[in-house]
Protein backbone atom coordinates (compact mmCIF):
# COMPACT_ATOMS: atom_id res chain seq x y z
CA UNK A 1 0.00 0.00 0.00
CA UNK A 2 1.47 3.12 -1.19
CA UNK A 3 1.29 5.90 1.63
CA UNK A 4 -1.19 8.74 1.12
CA UNK A 5 1.66 11.03 1.67
CA UNK A 6 3.35 9.51 -1.71
CA UNK A 7 0.15 10.23 -3.60
CA UNK A 8 0.14 13.59 -3.06
CA UNK A 9 3.37 14.53 -2.85
CA UNK A 10 4.85 12.88 -6.21
CA UNK A 11 2.39 14.38 -8.66
CA UNK A 12 3.28 17.55 -6.90
CA UNK A 13 6.71 17.24 -6.90
CA UNK A 14 6.06 16.58 -10.95
CA UNK A 15 3.65 19.61 -11.11
CA UNK A 16 6.46 22.37 -9.58
CA UNK A 17 9.32 20.79 -12.23
CA UNK A 18 7.47 21.55 -15.01
CA UNK A 19 5.77 24.79 -13.79
CA UNK A 20 9.49 25.73 -12.97
CA UNK A 21 10.56 24.78 -16.72
CA UNK A 22 8.00 26.67 -17.90
CA UNK A 23 9.22 29.47 -16.47
CA UNK A 24 12.51 29.08 -17.41
CA UNK A 25 11.58 28.54 -21.12
CA UNK A 26 9.24 31.55 -21.29
CA UNK A 27 12.07 33.90 -20.10
CA UNK A 28 15.56 32.60 -21.78
CA UNK A 29 13.50 32.46 -25.13
CA UNK A 30 12.02 35.95 -24.06
CA UNK A 31 8.27 34.57 -25.72
CA UNK A 32 6.05 37.49 -25.52
CA UNK A 33 3.35 37.20 -22.97
CA UNK A 34 0.20 37.15 -25.86
CA UNK A 35 2.04 33.87 -27.21
CA UNK A 36 2.81 31.67 -23.93
CA UNK A 37 2.58 33.43 -20.78
CA UNK A 38 4.93 32.50 -17.96
CA UNK A 39 3.01 30.31 -14.94
CA UNK A 40 3.87 33.66 -12.84
CA UNK A 41 1.96 36.02 -14.92
CA UNK A 42 -0.75 33.94 -14.96
CA UNK A 43 -0.98 33.60 -11.50
CA UNK A 44 -0.62 37.42 -11.21
CA UNK A 45 -3.27 37.79 -13.46
CA UNK A 46 -5.59 35.54 -11.70
CA UNK A 47 -4.88 37.61 -8.69
CA UNK A 48 -5.41 40.82 -10.34
CA UNK A 49 -8.90 40.14 -12.49
CA UNK A 50 -9.93 37.67 -9.73
CA UNK A 51 -13.08 40.12 -9.23
CA UNK A 52 -14.31 39.05 -13.00
CA UNK A 53 -13.19 35.89 -12.92
CA UNK A 54 -14.53 34.78 -9.75
CA UNK A 55 -17.93 36.00 -10.66
CA UNK A 56 -17.05 33.52 -13.93
CA UNK A 57 -16.03 30.90 -12.14
CA UNK A 58 -19.65 31.25 -9.60
CA UNK A 59 -21.77 31.35 -13.12
CA UNK A 60 -20.12 27.84 -14.07
CA UNK A 61 -19.87 26.32 -11.17
CA UNK A 62 -23.99 26.95 -10.33
CA UNK A 63 -24.73 25.55 -13.98
CA UNK A 64 -22.34 22.52 -13.25
CA UNK A 65 -23.57 21.74 -10.29
CA UNK A 66 -27.32 21.91 -11.46
CA UNK A 67 -26.14 19.93 -14.27
CA UNK A 68 -25.19 17.36 -12.25
CA UNK A 69 -28.21 17.45 -9.66
CA UNK A 70 -30.35 16.85 -12.64
CA UNK A 71 -28.30 14.13 -14.21
CA UNK A 72 -28.78 12.72 -10.18
CA UNK A 73 -32.44 13.05 -10.17
CA UNK A 74 -33.17 12.01 -13.59
CA UNK A 75 -30.60 9.47 -14.36
CA UNK A 76 -31.37 8.28 -10.90
CA UNK A 77 -35.28 8.27 -11.55
CA UNK A 78 -35.14 7.21 -15.20
CA UNK A 79 -32.86 4.20 -14.76
CA UNK A 80 -34.83 2.98 -11.32
CA UNK A 81 -38.24 3.11 -14.00
CA UNK A 82 -36.31 1.49 -16.43
CA UNK A 83 -35.52 -1.74 -14.21
CA UNK A 84 -39.08 -1.72 -12.88
CA UNK A 85 -40.65 -2.13 -16.68
CA UNK A 86 -38.87 -3.79 -19.48
CA UNK A 87 -41.22 -1.87 -21.82
CA UNK A 88 -40.24 1.76 -20.84
CA UNK A 89 -36.48 0.73 -21.19
CA UNK A 90 -37.04 -0.69 -24.39
CA UNK A 91 -38.72 2.21 -25.49
CA UNK A 92 -36.84 4.76 -24.26
CA UNK A 93 -33.89 3.61 -23.61
CA UNK A 94 -32.73 4.06 -27.39
CA UNK A 95 -32.95 7.49 -27.21
CA UNK A 96 -31.14 8.29 -24.20
CA UNK A 97 -28.55 6.89 -26.24
CA UNK A 98 -28.90 8.98 -28.90
CA UNK A 99 -29.38 12.13 -26.64
CA UNK A 100 -25.74 10.70 -25.79
CA UNK A 101 -23.93 10.24 -29.18
CA UNK A 102 -25.25 13.14 -31.00
CA UNK A 103 -22.11 15.87 -30.40
CA UNK A 104 -23.25 18.60 -27.93
CA UNK A 105 -21.58 21.21 -29.91
CA UNK A 106 -24.15 20.14 -32.95
CA UNK A 107 -27.23 20.56 -30.93
CA UNK A 108 -26.58 23.21 -28.38
CA UNK A 109 -27.28 25.88 -31.41
CA UNK A 110 -30.69 24.70 -31.71
CA UNK A 111 -31.36 24.06 -27.72
CA UNK A 112 -30.03 27.90 -27.96
CA UNK A 113 -32.28 29.41 -30.14
CA UNK A 114 -35.40 27.30 -28.68
CA UNK A 115 -35.02 27.93 -24.62
CA UNK A 116 -34.92 31.79 -24.46
CA UNK A 117 -33.83 32.24 -20.98
CA UNK A 118 -29.74 30.95 -21.22
CA UNK A 119 -28.94 29.99 -18.34
CA UNK A 120 -31.55 27.27 -18.81
CA UNK A 121 -30.33 26.62 -22.23
CA UNK A 122 -26.82 26.01 -21.00
CA UNK A 123 -27.84 23.74 -18.21
CA UNK A 124 -29.97 21.53 -20.76
CA UNK A 125 -26.71 21.01 -22.73
CA UNK A 126 -24.37 20.18 -19.62
CA UNK A 127 -27.42 17.89 -18.82
CA UNK A 128 -27.57 15.96 -22.03
CA UNK A 129 -23.64 15.40 -21.80
CA UNK A 130 -23.45 14.60 -18.15
CA UNK A 131 -26.88 12.64 -17.11
CA UNK A 132 -25.95 9.16 -19.26
CA UNK A 133 -22.91 7.72 -17.58
CA UNK A 134 -25.02 7.70 -14.20
CA UNK A 135 -28.07 6.26 -16.40
CA UNK A 136 -26.60 3.50 -17.43
CA UNK A 137 -24.32 2.26 -14.56
CA UNK A 138 -27.33 2.78 -12.17
CA UNK A 139 -29.27 0.27 -14.64
CA UNK A 140 -26.26 -2.27 -14.47
CA UNK A 141 -25.96 -1.52 -10.88
CA UNK A 142 -29.64 -2.23 -10.20
CA UNK A 143 -29.61 -5.68 -12.32
CA UNK A 144 -26.00 -6.84 -10.69
CA UNK A 145 -27.83 -7.55 -7.62
CA UNK A 146 -26.87 -11.30 -6.34
CA UNK A 147 -29.38 -13.90 -7.76
CA UNK A 148 -29.42 -16.09 -4.80
CA UNK A 149 -30.66 -12.58 -2.87
CA UNK A 150 -32.80 -11.38 -5.61
CA UNK A 151 -34.39 -15.59 -4.55
CA UNK A 152 -34.01 -14.94 -1.15
CA UNK A 153 -36.52 -11.54 -1.46
CA UNK A 154 -38.89 -13.56 -3.10
CA UNK A 155 -38.82 -16.39 -0.64
CA UNK A 156 -40.04 -13.83 2.03
CA UNK A 157 -42.66 -12.95 -0.57
CA UNK A 158 -41.18 -9.11 -0.29
CA UNK A 159 -42.65 -6.61 -2.23
CA UNK A 160 -41.34 -4.60 -5.51
CA UNK A 161 -40.47 -1.38 -2.84
CA UNK A 162 -38.56 -3.72 -0.58
CA UNK A 163 -36.65 -5.64 -3.07
CA UNK A 164 -35.53 -1.83 -4.26
CA UNK A 165 -34.89 -0.49 -1.05
CA UNK A 166 -33.04 -3.27 0.66
CA UNK A 167 -31.93 -5.45 -2.18
CA UNK A 168 -31.29 -3.05 -5.51
CA UNK A 169 -30.73 0.35 -4.61
CA UNK A 170 -27.95 -0.82 -2.47
CA UNK A 171 -26.30 -3.44 -4.69
CA UNK A 172 -26.73 -0.16 -7.60
CA UNK A 173 -24.64 2.09 -5.08
CA UNK A 174 -21.03 1.51 -6.13
CA UNK A 175 -22.21 1.63 -10.08
CA UNK A 176 -24.06 4.87 -9.71
CA UNK A 177 -20.88 6.26 -7.75
CA UNK A 178 -18.80 5.15 -10.55
CA UNK A 179 -21.22 7.09 -12.83
CA UNK A 180 -21.50 10.03 -10.64
CA UNK A 181 -17.87 10.65 -11.04
CA UNK A 182 -17.69 10.79 -14.78
CA UNK A 183 -20.59 12.84 -15.15
CA UNK A 184 -19.25 15.22 -12.65
CA UNK A 185 -16.32 15.86 -14.74
CA UNK A 186 -18.74 15.74 -18.08
CA UNK A 187 -20.84 18.24 -16.46
CA UNK A 188 -18.49 20.90 -16.36
CA UNK A 189 -17.32 20.22 -20.13
CA UNK A 190 -20.68 20.06 -21.10
CA UNK A 191 -21.07 23.55 -19.65
CA UNK A 192 -18.16 24.98 -21.27
CA UNK A 193 -18.90 23.83 -24.03
CA UNK A 194 -22.23 25.06 -24.47
CA UNK A 195 -20.95 28.23 -23.06
CA UNK A 196 -18.57 28.23 -26.50
CA UNK A 197 -21.23 27.79 -28.50
CA UNK A 198 -23.80 30.83 -26.94
CA UNK A 199 -20.79 32.96 -27.17
CA UNK A 200 -22.87 35.68 -25.84
CA UNK A 201 -21.94 36.66 -22.19
CA UNK A 202 -24.38 39.54 -21.09
CA UNK A 203 -24.49 39.31 -16.98
CA UNK A 204 -24.35 35.60 -16.79
CA UNK A 205 -21.29 34.99 -18.19
CA UNK A 206 -18.94 31.76 -17.11
CA UNK A 207 -15.82 30.91 -17.57
CA UNK A 208 -15.65 29.94 -20.80
CA UNK A 209 -17.07 33.25 -21.97
CA UNK A 210 -13.81 35.03 -20.31
CA UNK A 211 -11.42 32.72 -22.45
CA UNK A 212 -13.58 33.74 -26.02
CA UNK A 213 -13.06 37.46 -24.75
CA UNK A 214 -9.81 37.15 -23.42
CA UNK A 215 -8.26 35.83 -27.09
CA UNK A 216 -10.61 38.25 -28.82
CA UNK A 217 -8.78 41.14 -27.11
CA UNK A 218 -5.19 39.10 -27.12
CA UNK A 219 -4.96 39.20 -23.24
CA UNK A 220 -3.40 35.57 -23.59
CA UNK A 221 -2.84 35.63 -19.47
CA UNK A 222 -6.20 35.98 -18.61
CA UNK A 223 -7.26 33.62 -20.75
CA UNK A 224 -4.97 31.15 -19.49
CA UNK A 225 -5.77 32.12 -15.86
CA UNK A 226 -9.77 31.26 -16.51
CA UNK A 227 -8.49 28.14 -18.50
CA UNK A 228 -6.39 27.23 -15.15
CA UNK A 229 -10.00 28.00 -13.20
CA UNK A 230 -11.76 25.81 -15.22
CA UNK A 231 -9.14 22.80 -14.95
CA UNK A 232 -9.22 23.52 -11.05
CA UNK A 233 -12.79 23.03 -10.86
CA UNK A 234 -12.53 19.97 -12.86
CA UNK A 235 -9.80 18.67 -10.31
CA UNK A 236 -12.01 19.68 -7.16
CA UNK A 237 -15.02 17.82 -8.52
CA UNK A 238 -13.24 14.75 -9.29
CA UNK A 239 -11.46 15.17 -5.41
CA UNK A 240 -15.38 15.62 -4.15
CA UNK A 241 -17.28 12.97 -6.05
CA UNK A 242 -13.86 10.50 -5.17
CA UNK A 243 -14.40 11.65 -1.66
CA UNK A 244 -18.21 10.86 -1.00
CA UNK A 245 -17.79 7.89 -2.84
CA UNK A 246 -14.91 6.52 -0.80
CA UNK A 247 -16.61 7.60 2.79
CA UNK A 248 -19.92 5.49 1.21
CA UNK A 249 -18.64 2.60 0.03
CA UNK A 250 -15.65 2.12 3.02
CA UNK A 251 -17.10 -0.49 5.22
CA UNK A 252 -17.91 -3.04 2.59
CA UNK A 253 -17.26 -2.63 -1.16
CA UNK A 254 -13.89 -3.74 -2.17
CA UNK A 255 -12.79 -1.21 -4.43
CA UNK A 256 -12.87 1.36 -1.06
CA UNK A 257 -10.61 -1.27 0.76
CA UNK A 258 -7.49 -1.25 2.33
CA UNK A 259 -5.15 -4.72 2.12
CA UNK A 260 -2.79 -5.39 4.02
CA UNK A 261 -0.16 -7.83 2.65
CA UNK B 1 -49.15 -38.33 10.91
CA UNK B 2 -49.67 -36.56 8.06
CA UNK B 3 -46.77 -35.50 6.40
CA UNK B 4 -45.98 -31.43 5.97
CA UNK B 5 -46.22 -31.85 2.51
CA UNK B 6 -45.95 -34.79 -0.15
CA UNK B 7 -43.94 -34.81 -3.40
CA UNK B 8 -45.83 -36.53 -6.01
CA UNK B 9 -44.48 -37.43 -9.17
CA UNK B 10 -42.70 -34.11 -9.57
CA UNK B 11 -40.32 -33.28 -12.37
CA UNK B 12 -39.01 -29.96 -13.85
CA UNK B 13 -38.55 -29.72 -17.54
CA UNK B 14 -36.66 -26.71 -19.06
CA UNK B 15 -38.08 -25.13 -21.70
CA UNK B 16 -35.58 -26.23 -24.17
CA UNK B 17 -36.19 -29.62 -23.59
CA UNK B 18 -34.04 -30.97 -20.84
CA UNK B 19 -35.34 -32.76 -18.16
CA UNK B 20 -34.01 -32.23 -14.91
CA UNK B 21 -36.13 -33.92 -12.50
CA UNK B 22 -38.40 -36.44 -13.26
CA UNK B 23 -41.26 -38.61 -10.98
CA UNK B 24 -40.03 -37.80 -7.63
CA UNK B 25 -42.27 -39.50 -4.92
CA UNK B 26 -41.02 -37.98 -1.43
CA UNK B 27 -43.10 -36.94 1.50
CA UNK B 28 -41.74 -34.31 4.17
CA UNK B 29 -42.26 -35.68 7.46
CA UNK B 30 -42.66 -32.78 10.47
CA UNK B 31 -39.19 -32.83 12.19
CA UNK B 32 -37.76 -35.36 10.88
CA UNK B 33 -34.05 -34.37 9.08
CA UNK B 34 -33.63 -35.49 5.44
CA UNK B 35 -30.94 -35.65 3.01
CA UNK B 36 -30.70 -35.21 -0.30
CA UNK B 37 -27.98 -37.30 -1.82
CA UNK B 38 -26.28 -37.69 -5.53
CA UNK B 39 -23.60 -36.68 -7.85
CA UNK B 40 -23.84 -33.30 -9.54
CA UNK B 41 -26.40 -33.02 -11.93
CA UNK B 42 -28.81 -35.51 -10.71
CA UNK B 43 -31.35 -32.72 -9.94
CA UNK B 44 -30.94 -32.62 -5.72
CA UNK B 45 -30.97 -28.69 -5.78
CA UNK B 46 -33.97 -28.20 -8.33
CA UNK B 47 -36.14 -30.38 -5.94
CA UNK B 48 -34.92 -28.44 -2.81
CA UNK B 49 -36.09 -25.07 -4.80
CA UNK B 50 -38.87 -26.84 -6.40
CA UNK B 51 -39.84 -27.40 -2.80
CA UNK B 52 -39.22 -23.39 -1.99
CA UNK B 53 -41.32 -22.41 -4.22
CA UNK B 54 -38.10 -20.36 -6.43
CA UNK B 55 -38.67 -23.42 -9.39
CA UNK B 56 -41.85 -24.06 -11.25
CA UNK B 57 -43.01 -27.26 -11.17
CA UNK B 58 -43.56 -28.86 -14.33
CA UNK B 59 -44.62 -32.28 -13.76
CA UNK B 60 -46.72 -33.93 -10.96
CA UNK B 61 -47.54 -31.74 -7.76
CA UNK B 62 -46.33 -30.61 -4.61
CA UNK B 63 -48.96 -31.15 -1.83
CA UNK B 64 -48.92 -29.14 1.15
CA UNK B 65 -50.53 -29.52 4.72
CA UNK B 66 -48.78 -26.73 6.33
CA UNK B 67 -48.63 -22.96 5.87
CA UNK B 68 -45.10 -23.23 3.31
CA UNK B 69 -43.14 -21.71 6.61
CA UNK B 70 -39.54 -21.83 4.97
CA UNK B 71 -36.10 -21.20 5.71
CA UNK B 72 -33.05 -21.69 2.89
CA UNK B 73 -29.51 -21.89 2.95
CA UNK B 74 -28.15 -21.37 0.02
CA UNK B 75 -24.51 -23.04 -1.33
CA UNK B 76 -22.92 -19.45 -0.83
CA UNK B 77 -23.39 -17.71 2.32
CA UNK B 78 -25.68 -15.16 0.18
CA UNK B 79 -25.08 -11.77 2.67
CA UNK B 80 -25.31 -8.68 1.86
CA UNK B 81 -22.32 -6.78 1.95
CA UNK B 82 -23.41 -3.28 3.10
CA UNK B 83 -24.94 -4.65 5.93
CA UNK B 84 -23.86 -6.08 9.11
CA UNK B 85 -23.93 -9.20 10.90
CA UNK B 86 -27.01 -8.02 12.52
CA UNK B 87 -28.77 -6.77 9.87
CA UNK B 88 -28.23 -9.63 7.92
CA UNK B 89 -30.36 -11.63 10.18
CA UNK B 90 -33.06 -9.37 10.68
CA UNK B 91 -33.72 -8.93 7.05
CA UNK B 92 -36.15 -11.95 6.65
CA UNK B 93 -37.87 -10.18 10.01
CA UNK B 94 -37.78 -7.01 8.06
CA UNK B 95 -39.49 -8.30 5.19
CA UNK B 96 -42.26 -9.30 7.31
CA UNK B 97 -42.51 -6.39 9.05
CA UNK B 98 -41.96 -7.14 12.45
CA UNK B 99 -41.11 -4.05 14.34
CA UNK B 100 -37.24 -3.28 14.60
CA UNK B 101 -36.85 -3.26 18.31
CA UNK B 102 -38.35 -6.81 18.29
CA UNK B 103 -36.46 -8.16 15.04
CA UNK B 104 -33.07 -6.64 16.51
CA UNK B 105 -33.72 -8.75 19.51
CA UNK B 106 -34.86 -12.09 17.67
CA UNK B 107 -31.80 -11.76 15.27
CA UNK B 108 -29.32 -11.14 18.17
CA UNK B 109 -30.72 -14.33 19.54
CA UNK B 110 -30.09 -16.01 16.33
CA UNK B 111 -26.86 -15.07 15.92
CA UNK B 112 -26.08 -15.81 19.53
CA UNK B 113 -27.46 -19.60 18.68
CA UNK B 114 -25.29 -19.67 16.12
CA UNK B 115 -22.11 -18.73 18.30
CA UNK B 116 -22.12 -15.19 17.25
CA UNK B 117 -23.06 -13.09 19.45
CA UNK B 118 -19.57 -11.03 19.61
CA UNK B 119 -20.51 -10.18 16.09
CA UNK B 120 -22.95 -8.39 15.59
CA UNK B 121 -21.66 -5.34 13.81
CA UNK B 122 -19.66 -7.19 12.07
CA UNK B 123 -19.53 -6.82 8.49
CA UNK B 124 -19.76 -9.89 5.58
CA UNK B 125 -15.84 -8.95 4.47
CA UNK B 126 -14.75 -9.20 8.14
CA UNK B 127 -15.30 -12.95 8.61
CA UNK B 128 -14.12 -16.19 7.89
CA UNK B 129 -16.35 -18.74 5.52
CA UNK B 130 -17.50 -20.76 8.30
CA UNK B 131 -18.61 -17.78 10.13
CA UNK B 132 -20.48 -16.01 6.97
CA UNK B 133 -22.39 -19.54 6.84
CA UNK B 134 -23.38 -19.16 10.85
CA UNK B 135 -24.31 -15.75 9.74
CA UNK B 136 -26.13 -17.87 6.61
CA UNK B 137 -28.02 -20.40 9.04
CA UNK B 138 -29.00 -17.91 11.77
CA UNK B 139 -30.70 -15.58 9.31
CA UNK B 140 -32.44 -18.95 7.94
CA UNK B 141 -33.52 -19.97 11.44
CA UNK B 142 -34.78 -16.31 12.91
CA UNK B 143 -38.30 -16.70 11.83
CA UNK B 144 -38.11 -20.10 13.33
CA UNK B 145 -39.68 -21.70 10.29
CA UNK B 146 -41.39 -25.75 10.52
CA UNK B 147 -38.66 -26.44 7.67
CA UNK B 148 -35.20 -25.45 6.71
CA UNK B 149 -34.23 -26.25 3.28
CA UNK B 150 -30.17 -26.41 3.28
CA UNK B 151 -28.18 -26.59 -0.31
CA UNK B 152 -24.93 -28.49 0.31
CA UNK B 153 -23.88 -24.82 2.37
CA UNK B 154 -21.10 -26.17 3.42
CA UNK B 155 -19.45 -27.97 0.59
CA UNK B 156 -17.02 -24.58 0.00
CA UNK B 157 -15.59 -24.89 3.93
CA UNK B 158 -12.49 -26.69 4.88
CA UNK B 159 -13.42 -30.38 6.74
CA UNK B 160 -12.65 -29.19 9.90
CA UNK B 161 -14.54 -25.85 9.74
CA UNK B 162 -17.38 -28.49 8.21
CA UNK B 163 -17.51 -30.86 10.62
CA UNK B 164 -17.79 -28.57 13.47
CA UNK B 165 -20.95 -26.71 12.03
CA UNK B 166 -22.51 -30.37 10.99
CA UNK B 167 -21.98 -30.81 14.55
CA UNK B 168 -23.57 -27.42 15.75
CA UNK B 169 -26.38 -27.44 12.78
CA UNK B 170 -27.57 -31.05 14.36
CA UNK B 171 -27.80 -29.47 17.91
CA UNK B 172 -30.00 -26.71 16.46
CA UNK B 173 -31.76 -29.15 15.03
CA UNK B 174 -32.23 -31.31 18.20
CA UNK B 175 -32.98 -28.19 20.08
CA UNK B 176 -36.06 -26.82 17.93
CA UNK B 177 -36.90 -30.28 16.05
CA UNK B 178 -37.90 -28.65 12.43
CA UNK B 179 -38.04 -30.54 9.76
CA UNK B 180 -34.46 -30.56 7.85
CA UNK B 181 -33.86 -31.20 4.13
CA UNK B 182 -29.88 -31.53 3.66
CA UNK B 183 -28.75 -31.34 -0.40
CA UNK B 184 -24.45 -32.68 -0.46
CA UNK B 185 -22.85 -34.84 -2.15
CA UNK B 186 -20.80 -36.00 0.95
CA UNK B 187 -22.68 -40.12 2.16
CA UNK B 188 -20.36 -39.14 5.45
CA UNK B 189 -21.97 -35.73 5.95
CA UNK B 190 -25.52 -37.21 4.66
CA UNK B 191 -24.98 -40.06 7.40
CA UNK B 192 -23.66 -37.97 10.04
CA UNK B 193 -26.73 -35.43 10.04
CA UNK B 194 -29.71 -37.34 8.71
CA UNK B 195 -32.28 -40.35 9.83
CA UNK B 196 -33.63 -40.60 6.67
CA UNK B 197 -30.88 -40.07 3.25
CA UNK B 198 -32.80 -40.04 -0.08
CA UNK B 199 -30.31 -41.25 -2.81
CA UNK B 200 -30.30 -40.03 -5.94
CA UNK B 201 -29.36 -40.97 -9.58
CA UNK B 202 -28.62 -38.54 -13.10
CA UNK B 203 -30.50 -38.27 -16.12
CA UNK B 204 -32.80 -37.47 -15.66
CA UNK B 205 -32.97 -36.95 -11.76
CA UNK B 206 -34.47 -39.54 -9.76
CA UNK B 207 -34.45 -40.94 -6.40
CA UNK B 208 -33.04 -44.08 -6.85
CA UNK B 209 -32.83 -45.81 -3.06
CA UNK B 210 -33.61 -44.04 0.34
CA UNK B 211 -31.86 -45.24 3.63
CA UNK B 212 -32.69 -44.91 7.11
CA UNK B 213 -30.47 -44.61 9.73
CA UNK B 214 -31.81 -44.34 13.34
CA UNK B 215 -28.80 -43.42 15.26
CA UNK B 216 -29.36 -41.29 18.86
CA UNK B 217 -29.21 -37.95 18.57
CA UNK B 218 -27.03 -36.03 19.72
CA UNK B 219 -23.89 -38.26 18.37
CA UNK B 220 -21.67 -38.92 21.13
CA UNK B 221 -17.95 -37.52 20.51
CA UNK B 222 -16.66 -41.45 19.46
CA UNK B 223 -19.71 -41.30 16.85
CA UNK B 224 -17.35 -40.81 13.37
CA UNK B 225 -15.31 -43.42 14.39
CA UNK B 226 -18.16 -46.17 15.73
CA UNK B 227 -18.75 -48.79 13.87
CA UNK B 228 -22.78 -48.37 13.55
CA UNK B 229 -21.21 -45.06 11.62
CA UNK B 230 -19.38 -47.16 9.17
CA UNK B 231 -21.56 -49.38 8.45
CA UNK B 232 -24.47 -47.21 7.32
CA UNK B 233 -21.87 -45.35 5.53
CA UNK B 234 -21.08 -48.51 3.38
CA UNK B 235 -24.67 -49.12 2.72
CA UNK B 236 -25.14 -45.73 1.35
CA UNK B 237 -21.86 -45.63 -0.66
CA UNK B 238 -23.78 -49.11 -2.18
CA UNK B 239 -26.96 -47.68 -2.70
CA UNK B 240 -25.03 -45.18 -4.37
CA UNK B 241 -22.83 -46.89 -6.74
CA UNK B 242 -25.69 -48.86 -7.56
CA UNK B 243 -27.89 -45.77 -8.71
CA UNK B 244 -25.33 -44.40 -10.82
CA UNK B 245 -24.56 -48.16 -12.35
CA UNK B 246 -28.76 -48.33 -13.40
Amino acid sequence: MTPTWQKIVAPLVIGVILLGLWEYAVRAAAIPHYILPGPLLILQTLVADWDTLSQSLWITLQITFMALAASVLIGGLLSILFTQSKWLELSLLPYAVILQVTPIVAIAPLIIIWVNDTLLSLLICAWIVAFFPILSNTILGLNSADHNLVDLFKLYGASRWQALRYLRLPAALPYFLAGLRISGGLALIGAVVAEFVAGSGGTASGLAFRILEAGYQLKIPRMFAALALVSGTGIVIFLLLSLISHLLLRRWHESAMRREN
Amino acid sequence: MKPLAELRGVGKRYANGTVAVSGVDLDLHDGEFVSLLGPSGCGKTTVLRMIAGLAEVSDGRIDWHTPRDLGFVFQEPTLMPWSTALTNVMLPLKLRKTPAREAAARAEAALAAVGLEDFLKAYPRELSGGMKMRVSIARALVTEPRILLMDEPFAALDEITRQKLNDDLLALWDKSRFTAVFVTHSVFESVYLSQRIVVMAPRPGRIAAEVRTDMPVPRDPGFRTSPEYAAACRTVSARLIEAMAA
